[in-house]
């Protein structure tokens, strides 16, 4: 037989712990916060949709295999060939140029500004590179074809086109600096004291402490500004469109001109190809490409930076 | 004026010890049975007038005290008296943050450690650290105590090194299938210690421990401490703890700070009472001492 005494449940209005208050606001404040979340979901649903069905309409004409493994990119000819490879290998040589500017010269003002600058010029220098961030990109642009290829690569290869890789590359590497900077030193900044402060202890210079502690723990964020740099590389529109040149042009050599996927995109966008015709759909048959490229790009640095994560406690 | 008349008794107490004036003249005995002279004869340490700045706000005034070879000493005191900051003092990890600043003169075995031509590379070296948090890096246990090796290119065999420190530090039995895991995945007491293997692994002479135990459960406390006591035959050992009963179980000499107001309502720490652990605890010279141990003050 039990001793204790049975709980017995006290009449409804003098439970204690009873709901005395509505809390309205918190209901109206999360169905705000739902709301938002809902629009951004559904806007990138709108995009697949309106990128998804005139790619259909297209796909129906020209086939997919067609598209992807022929040469011959010429839309606006008496005879259209729609081979996307031209656009590829121009986005694929231009975004390696940027990258190959954009991710040393971040990485190496990143380690700079968290683990060498004093905290003046850091306060100084970080909102400096933030701001860059917000130039409109017609202005490199222009900088890309007036002065890098004008006065920087022209006197120094002399058969190098007025439209060029090279120059876009470079200056979309310059452009992306901040973005990766910016990024890959705050998570840096976020790496505990307590892990340098170990390394100090240890005997470690300043040098071995980033390069050893600091890098390998704020990796994922690291991984992760440089994946946005790429992408941004890859979406990049007008430098490519003002210093490039507008002819696809399946080469490798960055001294030619050449048309990315978002260069053709815009070009043809705002030319006068007619509604509902083959060349206007084909508008939206690359933009899919270079969406689930992106996409692809998205979804693997989200397994990598998986895969390296480094929690703190 | 009370502030004034308890600064002179300071004063008055800290060169009784260095005179070895009035108090017990017989040994004390610290706790891993080690005759604890009342004189420092063999010093790792000279502070002399030893004062540190955080830019214009001096933390620590006028600290003269002795680190004795092979001993552990126990700094208590309340918090914000500046142990941490004296602490760090002695192997110039203070030179990491801007505006700090050390006055007086600080040796190590009579070399003086903030002399223009001293490396603070080659002080930390010598001189290990712990920390209150096991800040163990985000590598394998196995890389966690090569670390300190590689950076300073010593020239060993890393397998024997990396078992040796594991050993020593009581954790060789518990990880030695694991070497090649995540640091992280050891529990905060496992961490604590391999943060020491990882210390004693660049083969310092002396360890400085800032509240190694603060975040450790009793059972982890205790094996922290046995292996501190393992240790203090080859390491001198300084420790900052809140824990009386820590610094009465494990240290030989026990040196109590607490913080003084000047008149502009500035808090200094300062030195209050130094001496082998027995008498400060069982025959304090201080009131202020007395009753920071017996837990009516700070
Ligand atoms: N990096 C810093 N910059 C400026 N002031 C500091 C800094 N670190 C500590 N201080 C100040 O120096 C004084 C002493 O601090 P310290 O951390 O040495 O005290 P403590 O005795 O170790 O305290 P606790 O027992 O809480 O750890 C405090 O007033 C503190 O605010
Ligand atoms: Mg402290």
């Amino acid at each position: 037989m039990s001793t204790l005494a049975q709980a017995t449940p006290a009449a409804a209005d003098d439970n204690p712990l009873r709901q005395v208050k509505a809390r309205n606001g918190e209901k109206v404040i999360k169905a705000l916060l739902a709301t938002a979340a809902a629009v951004s979901v559904a806007t990138t649903f709108g995009i697949v949709i309106s990128l998804l069905v005139p790619s259909i309409t297209f796909f129906s004409e020209i086939s997919i295999t067609e598209f992807l493994f022929t040469t011959t990119w010429t839309p606006l000819f008496a005879n259209p060939q729609y081979g996307v490879l031209p656009l590829i290998a121009g986005t694929f040589v231009i975004t390696i140029i940027a990258i190959s500017v954009a991710i040393p010269l971040g990485l190496g003002s990143a380690v700079y500004l968290s683990e060498f600058a004093s905290s003046k010029v850091r306060r100084t220098v970080k909102p400096v590179l933030e701001v860059l961030e917000g130039v409109p990109t017609v202005v490199y642009g222009f900088f890309a074809l007036e002065f890098m290829t004008q006065l920087i690569l022209r006197p120094i290869f002399p058969g190098i086109q007025v439209f060029n890789a090279l120059s876009a590359g470079l200056v979309m590497g310059i452009m992306i600096i901040p973005t990766v900077a910016s990024l890959a030193e705050d998570a840096m900044s976020a790496v505990p004291g307590g892990l340098r402060d170990g390394a100090y202890a240890l005997g470690a210079t300043k040098r071995q402490t980033a390069l050893r502690v600091v890098i390998p723990a704020a990796l994922s964020g690291i991984v992760a500004a440089f994946v946005l740099g790429i992408s941004r590389a890859i979406g990049e529109t007008m430098v490519v469109t003002v210093a490039a040149g507008l002819m696809p042009n399946l080469t490798l050599n960055p001294f030619e001109g050449m048309q990315t996927m978002t260069s053709y995109i815009a070009a043809a966008a705002s030319g006068d190809v007619s509604t509902g015709s083959i060349e206007y759909q084909s508008i939206f048959a690359v933009g899919l490409l270079l969406f689930v490229i992106t996409f692809a790009m998205n979804a693997l640095s989200i397994r990598l930076v998986r895969k390296y994560r480094q929690t703190y406690q | 004026m009370k502030q004034m008349r308890d600064s002179e008794a300071a004063k008055q107490s800290s060169s009784d010890m260095s005179t070895t004036g009035r108090m017990d003249v017989a040994a004390s005995l610290g706790s891993h049975g080690r005759e604890i002279p009342e004189t420092i004869s063999n010093v790792v340490f000279g502070l002399d007038n030893v004062q540190v700045f955080y830019g214009d706000f001096q933390a620590v005034r006028d600290v003269s005290m002795q680190i004795g070879r092979n001993e552990i000493t126990a700094f208590i005191g309340p918090s914000g008296c500046g142990k941490s900051t004296l602490l760090r003092s002695f192997n110039r990890m203070n030179d990491l943050i801007p505006g700090a600043r050390v006055a007086g003169s600080l040796t190590y075995h009579g070399y003086d450690v903030y002399a223009p031509n001293v490396d603070p590379i080659e002080v930390r070296r010598r001189i290990g650290m712990v920390f209150q948090k096991p800040n163990v890096f985000p590598k394998s246990i196995y890389e966690n105590v090569a670390y300190g090796p590689k950076v300073n290119k010593m020239k060993v065999n890393m397998d024997d090194l990396v078992e040796e420190c594991l050993t020593r530090a009581a954790l060789w039995d518990e990880v030695k299938d694991d070497l090649k895991k995540s640091a992280y995945a050891l529990s905060g007491g496992q961490q604590q210690r391999l943060v020491i293997a990882r210390c004693i692994a660049v083969k310092p002479d002396v360890i400085l421990m800032d509240e190694p135990c603060a975040s450790l459960d009793p059972i982890a406390t205790a094996k922290v401490e046995d292996l501190m006591q393992e240790l203090a035959n080859d390491y001198t050992i300084v420790i900052v703890t809140h824990n009386m009963q820590q610094a009465a179980r494990v240290s030989d000499r026990t040196a109590f700070f607490t913080a003084d107001v000047d008149s502009a309502g500035v808090r200094h720490g300062r030195l209050v009472e130094y001496g082998p652990t027995r008498s400060i605890f069982t025959a304090p010279n201080d009131p202020r001492t007395e009753d920071y141990i017996s837990g009516r003050f700070g």
